[in-house]
């Protein structure tokens, strides 16, 4: 069910869907590739190295660093009413990169690129459908079932 | 042997908002330009090359209604779409035509109307700027993404908003003097520090816009152009590049690997180097995009891109002129018409009849035409005889 990714989804359809609904049960997870082992996150079904679409899927840290980031002020259809918003992209620790959120664990004035930051998986509790995504938090923080940052 | 390929002909719209036209209106105007400026008939034309985004148009498959409304039924004709590089897309394709023998001389229309969209479609679009499977859903804007190399950029190199500004006040400045650009004022830092937020460090001033507006370009194989024109603008030189479109796996954000690719290939194509580069028209779709640009590009080392801007030598005068059109910031962005655009003002340019903004003597000009936030980088080399 990938269409439960992101707080507006443009991919109902994908090989690794499983992804959401790992997400949903406080995983995060890439992928392995069973042929020759590379990693990947997100996860990729097609293996980017060998080109095997045999994969399983490997769970991960969540630990990273802050690559870079934003303040989005005018925001896309969809997200008029959060912003505005802090995008982070973090460098995690098991290879690979997220794009999301930096979330209320953070404090505004201490963002600053290179700190420390965790991946964590998260649900929108006030929607009706369900609706799962990552946040980027202070690290240690576990799944705090609570509404994206404000 | 294959053959040099030749600019013939050019024409060019003002760039701005235009409730007057529909796109085959405008892409018309820039065609009939370009033929004059030729000397040409119009039967002349064996093909014609649309570079456009099809998504801001209601007319779906729009390269058969421009054809038919520039009289060139029924030659052949299609549409390029990279972004905001499709206008150096379908010149590119039309110099295969031309190098492969198949064509002997093709219209290459950039063209684009963008104001036709109401806030809602506009605000649509922009949500699906990224990579829409795992960074849309998040909320991600096309200046979202330039600030986030941009914040990248002021971490690593101690890069300024004053040199990010000096780009935007630089733009404005040869804006002013350019007829065909969408804004024709001088702007000062402080104005440009004072606009609103967009996304930080991005605010209003380091910012391109939306724009409607078409240019022409004319390419002839050399036996050919020579017979037309007795001046024609060679394209010597034609690089051509991708990189990854999701910033998940692009390892360095300071720079646009495609650019710095399709630059190599242009210079060794040209037998030239960055020095040798008089004049260029470099993709300013962000303030910080045309620092990296001098870096991608090789007039300057990596790093020192807002010194050079700093030290204003990126205006006539200094090491490497960029952007005396006004470039996107001032110019006006049509997404399909910008890359022909910039290939235009090169050939202005290398002509000597860009008037007050002339870069004296130019004889080798540059275009760097960037698709998305970098996965198609288009890089022309310009020479004159």
């Amino acid at each position: 069910m990938f269409k439960w990714f992101g707080l507006v989804s443009y991919t109902p359809h994908t090989k690794v869907a499983e992804f959401a609904e790992h997400l949903r049960e406080g995983r995060l997870v890439g992928s392995r590739c069973t042929a020759c082992g590379v990693t990947a996150f997100p996860p990729r079904a097609d293996c980017a190295a060998c080109m095997s679409p045999e994969f399983e899927y490997a769970e991960v840290s969540g630990r990273g660093t802050l690559h870079t980031f934003t303040t989005i002020v005018a925001a896309p259809a969809g997200f008029e009413h959060l912003a505005p918003y802090v995008l982070g992209l973090v460098d995690l620790e098991d290879g690979g990169r997220a794009l999301a959120w930096i979330g209320k664990t953070v404090k505004p004035e201490e963002i600053a690129i290179g700190m420390p930051l965790q991946v964590v998986p998260r649900m929108l509790e006030e929607s009706e459908a369900i609706r799962v995504y990552y946040s980027l938090e202070r690290p240690g923080t576990t799944w705090p079932r609570t509404p994206p940052p404000q | 042997m294959t053959t040099r390929v030749g600019i013939v002909g050019i024409g060019h719209t003002p760039f701005g908002r235009r409730s007057d036209a529909t796109v085959q209106e405008i892409a018309f105007e820039a065609f009939r330009d370009a033929l004059a400026d030729a000397g040409i008939e119009r039967d002349a034309v064996d093909a014609s090359v649309i570079g456009s985004v099809p998504e801001y148009h209601k007319q779906r498959s729009m390269a058969g209604v421009i054809q038919e409304y520039l009289g060139l039924v029924p030659k052949p004709t299609w549409l390029t779409e990279v972004a905001c590089a499709s206008g150096s897309a379908a010149m590119r394709t039309a110099w295969l035509a031309i190098r492969g023998g198949v064509h002997d001389v093709v219209a290459v229309i950039g063209c684009q109307k963008m104001t036709e969209l109401d806030t809602a479609e506009i605000l649509a679009l922009m949500g699906r700027v990224g990579e829409v499977q795992w960074e849309s859903g998040f909320g991600t804007t096309f200046p979202g993404y330039y600030a986030l190399f941009a914040q990248r950029h002021m971490h690593e190199y101690g890069t300024t908003r004053e040199q990010m500004l000096d780009v935007a006040v630089k733009n404005h400045h040869y804006g002013a003097l350019n007829p065909l650009a969408m804004f024709r004022k001088e702007i000062t830092r402080a104005k440009a520090a004072a606009s609103e937020a967009v996304a930080p460090p991005f605010q209003v001033y380091d910012c391109c816009a939306n724009a409607d507006g078409a240019a022409c370009v004319i390419l002839a194989g050399e036996k050919t152009a020579r017979a037309i024109s007795d001046r024609p603008v060679w394209l010597s030189g034609m690089g051509c590049a991708t990189a990854s479109m999701s910033v998940l796996r692009r390892p360095q954000l300071t720079g646009l690997p495609s650019a710095e690719r399709a630059a190599a290939e242009a210079y060794a194509m040209a037998g030239i180097t960055a020095k040798d580069v008089q004049v260029a028209d470099v993709h300013d779709c962000f303030t910080i995009a045309e620092i990296m640009a001098y870096e991608d590009l090789g007039f300057c080392p990596r790093g020192e891109g807002g010194p050079f801007i700093e030290e204003r030598r990126s205006y006539i005068g200094g090491s490497t002129p960029v952007n005396v059109d006004g470039g996107l910031k001032a110019k006006g962005h049509p997404i399909g018409a910008t890359g022909v655009s910039m290939t235009h003002e090169i050939v202005k340019q290398l002509r000597g009849d860009a008037g007050e903004r002339q870069v004296p003597g130019a004889s080798v000009g540059l275009t760097h035409n960037v698709g998305g936030i970098g996965q198609y980088c288009f890089v022309q080399v310009l020479t004159r005889e």
